[in-house]
């Protein structure tokens, strides 16, 4: 590290404007800070909801059913007489969860099979493709449904269901990135050192391959809300009387008429969460790539 | 050009074979046994012994891989197992309804995606362009079963103008159906919408920096003819073929949409299936969008060569 930094020091001082680091990349970059700051806030949200002097969200009220927005209640009520700002709040944790669980899932798996079907090739990359590729030839939600209808309807299930759905573009990610790595001539001056497989896997190509996996795992965080909110809406995610987003609409959706409001702040934060984390992974995609500067 | 459309043909043989695999695989994972909901309330021991026989539960595995296999080839996907009805059967009776949607969106989608696209390339970099990012941004966020369930409060609840759900066969009664059409059709077409409009802004970008364009300016000819006559056309390549990859984005969108908007189609099908614990739909759901995807993939592939004139030649 200290050689690269001369030799940057040494370029700055021949004139060469240095190039900063990724973070004041991401700090001048538009997209990643709204991105990023719509992120922060839902994640305060989950965080802070067990602390914050809100309503219980599992507690009913009778005497206040479906009451409408005001000051007491802000986003009003539920059909059982719940606070939806308590409710949203708390539906914060389980879709940021979702999102964090079902992406560490499909990296868990796709980044060995990635790594090894990259850098062995052969016949090993031709199985690990034709099954990502047959994988993929199922739709997004379709596959998660019918991993749902296996594991049965749950939290838990959808995100593992949304995780395993997702592992198929990892692995053709990583495999993309690892076999343009290998190629490199660091990977092969390592390897003329005498460094082994697993040395040259973990230690060289695959630092060099986290880029485009951190942006991918970002933009999928994005997707993986929409497929919470959309497994809980069909009935298949969250289960009563936990809250989520998804799942309290797919209660209000039989209150429209009745209750409108029970409709509209779910699917606002459902939005925000989706449009932060896709903003936040184009940030940070024109930031980690040296092309962009 | 006909051994390329062959050979990706043969390429797409051992992703089928894969993916009648992986059904396969997923049905034995079900939790349950499923002969107990066939044999019904009874549960007769008999009935039970003889539902083993017939699907070969006895043999093993691979031979019932094959078997069934054998009979997906003949076009026997199973058959329900509330109902008894054959899975194609029940497909076939769903599929016209979700077809008749997704037509509609995808009319939907080009009518709005493919223009704006056209005008921000046009406008790179202007006010126009910015708020056509920002439109695409956003319907690419906009979770659309919420999209719809705000339509519906809209324009069904309080404006009264459509009907809020339902469904009618446009060779039956056109106007019906055009009406109960309208919010879905304009739901489901709203994410793809964005989808054709980001790949259209950044064809035309491409197409409109390239040599014979910078040609037909120097000719003289206004911009209009150098966009239409020549940047379109040829812009429009990659998005023919990316138009026929939307058929999965289409099927998975049209499950949420055909539940807010009760559609009976096929997304409906394979959600009631997994709450019925139809296992059999399930799977012969799953397998038939997995071939009709592929086909698709097929399709955009071969669509690709005969558009484009180095392939069609070489």
């Amino acid at each position: 590290m200290a050689s690269l930094d001369s030799i940057s020091s040494a370029g700055a001082s021949a004139g060469v404007t240095a190039r900063p680091g990724v973070f004041a990349r991401l700090l001048r970059n538009k997209s990643a800070l709204i991105g990023g700051s719509i992120v922060l806030v839902f994640v305060l949200m989950a965080l802070l909801a067990p602390i914050l002097p809100l309503a219980d969200p599992f507690k009913s009220n009778f005497l206040a059913i479906r009451k409408p927005p005001s000051e007491l209640y802000w986003f009003g009520t539920d059909e059982l007489g719940r606070d939806q700002v308590s409710r949203l709040f708390f539906g914060a944790q389980a879709s940021l969860l979702a999102g964090i669980v079902s992406v560490l899932i499909a990296v868990a798996i796709g980044l060995p099979f990635g790594l090894i079907a990259g850098w062995y090739g052969g016949w090993i990359d031709i199985v690990i493709s034709r099954v990502t590729e047959a994988l993929l030839a199922c739709p997004f939600l379709i596959l998660a449904i019918a991993f749902a209808a296996v594991l049965g309807p749950s939290l838990t299930n959808a995100m593992i269901a949304i995780g395993l759905s997702a592992v198929p573009i990892f692995i053709r990610l990583i495999r993309g990135q690892v076999m343009s790595v290998k190629a490199e001539d660091f990977v092969e001056g390592a390897r003329a050192v005498g460094a082994r497989d697993a040395r040259l896997m973990f230690c060289h190509v695959l630092p060099n391959t986290l880029s485009p996996i951190v942006v991918q795992s970002t933009l999928f965080m994005a997707q993986a809300i929409i497929l919470e909110a959309a497994l809980s809406f069909l009935g298949l995610g969250q289960q009563p009387p936990a809250p989520s987003w998804g799942q309290m609409l797919n209660v209000a959706k039989n209150f429209m008429e009745q209750a409108p409001w029970m409709s509209v702040a779910p699917g606002i934060c459902i939005f925000l969460a989706v449009l932060g984390f896709n903003l936040l992974g184009d940030g940070l995609r024109d930031a980690l790539d040296p092309k962009e500067n | 050009m006909a051994t390329l459309i062959l050979r990706r043909i043969l390429i797409a043989i051992p992703t089928l074979f894969l993916v009648s695999l992986f059904v396969f695989a997923l049905q034995r994972a079900l939790p349950g046994d499923p002969f107990l909901v066939i044999a019904g309330e009874e549960r007769d021991a008999e009935v039970i012994a003889r539902l083993r026989e017939i699907y070969r539960m006895d043999d093993p595995i691979f031979v019932q891989f094959f078997a069934w296999l054998g009979q997906v080839v003949q076009g026997d996907f199973g058959r329900s197992l509330r109902t008894g009805e054959p899975v194609l059967n029940l497909i076939l009776q769903k599929l016209p309804v979700t077809i008749q949607l997704a037509t509609a969106s995808i009319l939907v989608a080009i009518a709005i995606g493919i223009p704006i696209g056209i005008l921000a390339a046009r406008r790179k970099g202007t006010v126009v362009d910015y708020s056509a990012s920002a439109v695409a941004l956003s319907g690419l966020s906009i979770p659309n079963f919420w999209f719809g369930i705000m339509l519906i409060l809209l324009v069904s609840v309080h404006l009264k103008w459509l009907p809020a759900s339902g469904y009618e066969s446009i060779f039956v009664d056109p106007w019906e159906a055009i009406q109960r059409l309208i919010m879905p059709a304009f739901v489901l077409g709203n994410g793809l919408a964005a989808f054709l409009m980001r790949h259209t802004r950044s064809a035309m970008l491409e197409v409109l920096r390239s040599d014979y364009v910078r040609t037909a300016r120097a000719k003289g000819l206004d911009e209009d003819t150098v966009i239409h006559r020549h940047a379109l056309r040829n812009a429009l390549v990659p998005i023919i073929t990316l138009t026929t990859l939307l058929f999965g984005e289409l099927l998975a969108g049209a499950v949420l949409t055909e539940q807010v908007f009760t559609i009976p189609g096929f997304g409906k099908l394979i959600v009631d299936a997994v709450f019925n614990r139809d296992y059999g739909v399930v799977q012969g759901v799953v397998l038939c969008t997995a071939i009709g995807f592929i086909l698709m993939n097929l399709l955009a592939d071969v669509l690709y060569i005969l558009v484009n004139p180095r392939l069609r030649t070489g």
